[in-house]
């Protein structure tokens, strides 16, 4: 194994220390969310986890044999679905929000 | 571990998408800046892939450029961003649902694949514990939620062979059980420092049987739960394929997801008042209860004419839209934003009563008429407009069930303690249906045979154009 950031292992307890934060934040994360954004904050959600294609293009790079490049060619079509998919149709979903100009109260909080 | 400068731009921008995407899911908490957060997130994503791309150029980690792997690459982005963004921009926004549920089965797929494609190239060798533990987990955590949320998208979708209600498979508890056992078996046996590909293959095999068999027998309203719940999942997949790869953007992006996504799974079934548990373990009325459905309707039920309703709404000082998934289906939002605003210009005061879990999923009906340019202001929910109902002449309940039916104040009914719009409070109520088919929850609603109650059998959207046009002619 040579060098790379891509491949090189972490030691454990930093990455289980990282996992634990990071779950700490997703807790803190989400509070008391109305009920009219439940549903765009679950697709805003599952579009993060799209974050998977970069793990697809590490292992795509990586293969050696036809099964691997099939798993991965596999796995990079299905992140960027997930990926490209999940962030336009949250957009759409929140595009439906928008105020009209009429409250000039939502404008201030806007930026 | 050496950093050179390129490894150290390479994960600062990991940091950053990180961090992007933590900013993004809390803007999303609030209407007002949630689109804003979505693109912050999305802008995290792109960096995060972008500086991948740069990195896996400069420094291949089989230490020549792979070009077959970046053809792969290449066009495995061009083929699923190119069906992502046709579907996400053509999609009706009634089916959003649905489509959401399979971007979800998708990640999971790919956290499933690549944990896949790591454990054959050790080819004999057995990983190190913890990489052992990541990689099983990552693959039947993202098999289960593959086959899962492509269950619950096809539920949503009322396909033949996944229909919204309940299906109960003889023996199911026990075949999910015997999976689960396949699975928990096979992971220790190669925790335990062996390393078989037919061993790896059958857990695989049995999570993505788990999925399907686990979501079947949920009904159809407690979908939007059970998609959130397997977002969560998917997320969680996703964290281990981080420990698989050693990829801390995957870890923490994947942890936070599994976080969110499960405490907003609660904070859904808390709106519908619903425990994950029990629906986890079978849809309304759970698995042999439903064939014992409440006898008939209790009492007589009422027709009312096109012309009656007619006139009843146009000489009604106030006036409660209430607007279900009848309405969704037949495409309906924009006539009933024509009826309000003709109403309206005979100055009558009109509302929209939205409850929480109004369309198919928390929050989707609020999206459907604010497509139809419904002012946002006129959209109230459950517990704003509840106490309206009592002042209001007529509530329209437009392909609205299960969250108008009095029988949840009760106990002894499957709807049983399940938030309501208190819909019979008003003066008069017409409620414009189908048929008297039932709801979700397989049950009768009271509702339809209160004296107060006319029915208006019509298609949602026919049943509006005629209305207003019985309207225009007043």
């Amino acid at each position: 194994m040579n060098e790379n950031i891509a491949t090189t292992s972490m030691p454990i307890d930093l990455a289980f220390t990282i996992f634990v934060l990071a779950i700490l934040c997703g807790i803190a994360v989400i509070s008391k969310v109305p009920a009219t954004l439940h549903t765009p904050l679950m697709s805003g959600a599952n579009s993060i986890h799209g974050i998977v294609l970069v793990g697809a293009m590490i292992v795509a790079v990586g293969a050696k044999d036809p099964l691997s490049y099939l798993l991965s060619f596999l796995a990079v079509v299905f992140a960027t679905l997930n990926v490209v998919g999940g962030y336009v149709v949250t957009d759409r979903m929140l595009q439906m929000f928008r105020r009209k100009p009429a409250t000039p109260k939502a404008e201030k909080v806007e930026d | 571990m050496e950093l050179t400068p390129l490894d150290a731009i390479v994960r600062l921008s990991w940091l950053a998408a990180a961090v992007a995407f933590v900013i993004g899911l809390s803007r999303m908490n609030s209407p007002a800046t949630a689109r804003n957060g979505n693109l912050v997130s999305a802008g995290g994503m792109v960096l995060a892939i972008v500086a991948t791309a740069v990195y896996l150029l400069f420094t291949p980690p089989s230490g020549s450029f792979n070009p077959i792997g970046w053809a792969v690459i290449l066009v495995g982005i061009a083929v699923g961003g190119g069906y992502g963004l046709y579907s996400a921009r053509t999609v009706k926004m009634t089916a959003m649902p649905q489509l959401v549920s399979l971007f979800n089965a998708v990640g999971g797929g790919a956290a499933a694949l690549i944990a896949i494609d790591e454990y054959l190239r050790h080819s004999g060798v057995v990983p190190g514990l913890q990489e052992n533990v990541a990689t099983v987990l990552g693959i039947a955590i993202g098999s289960v939620t593959f086959t899962g949320s492509l269950i619950a998208s096809g539920k949503l979708m009322g396909l033949r062979i996944t229909p919204s209600r309940p299906v109960i498979i003889p023996g199911g508890r026990i075949i999910t059980g015997l999976l689960a056992v396949i699975v928990v078996a096979g992971s220790l046996y190669l925790f335990t420092g062996n390393y078989s590909v037919a061993v790896m293959a059958a857990i695989l095999a049995a999570a993505l049987v788990f999925g399907v068999t686990m979501t079947l027998p949920i009904g159809g309203a407690d979908m939007p739960v059970v998609i959130s719940l397997l977002n969560s999942f998917t997320g969680t997949a996703v964290a281990m394929t981080g420990f698989v790869l050693n990829n801390p953007v995957l870890i923490i992006a994947g942890a936070l997801v599994g976080a969110s996504g499960a405490i907003l799974t609660k904070l859904m079934a808390d709106a519908m008042n619903r425990s994950i548990l029990s629906i986890m373990l079978g849809g309304f009325g759970g698995g042999d209860s439903v064939a014992g459905a409440v006898a008939g309707p209790g009492g007589s039920v009422r027709e009312v004419s096109l012309d009656d309703a007619a006139i009843q709404l146009a000489y009604a000082s106030s006036v409660i839209v209430v607007p279900g998934y009848g309405l969704a289906v037949a495409q309906a939002q924009h006539n009933v934003r024509e009826l309000a605003e003709l109403l309206e210009s005979r100055g009558v005061d009109v509302k929209y009563a939205i409850h929480p879990v109004a369309g198919r999923m928390p929050g989707h009906m609020n999206v459907l008429l604010a497509e139809a340019n419904v002012p946002y202001p006129q959209l109230k929910e459950m517990e704003d407009i509840n106490p309206e109902f009592d002042r209001c002449d007529v509530a329209l309940v437009i392909g609205a069930n299960d969250v108008t039916n009095p029988a949840a104040r009760h106990p002894g009914s499957p709807v049983s303690g399940m938030p309501i719009l208190d819909v019979d409070h008003a003066k008069n109520i017409i409620v414009m249906k189908r048929s008297m088919g039932r709801g979700y929850a397989g049950i009768d609603n009271e509702l339809y045979s209160n004296p107060k109650t006319g029915m208006l059998f019509a298609d949602a959207k026919q049943g509006l154009a005629d209305l207003i046009n019985a309207v225009k002619v007043l």
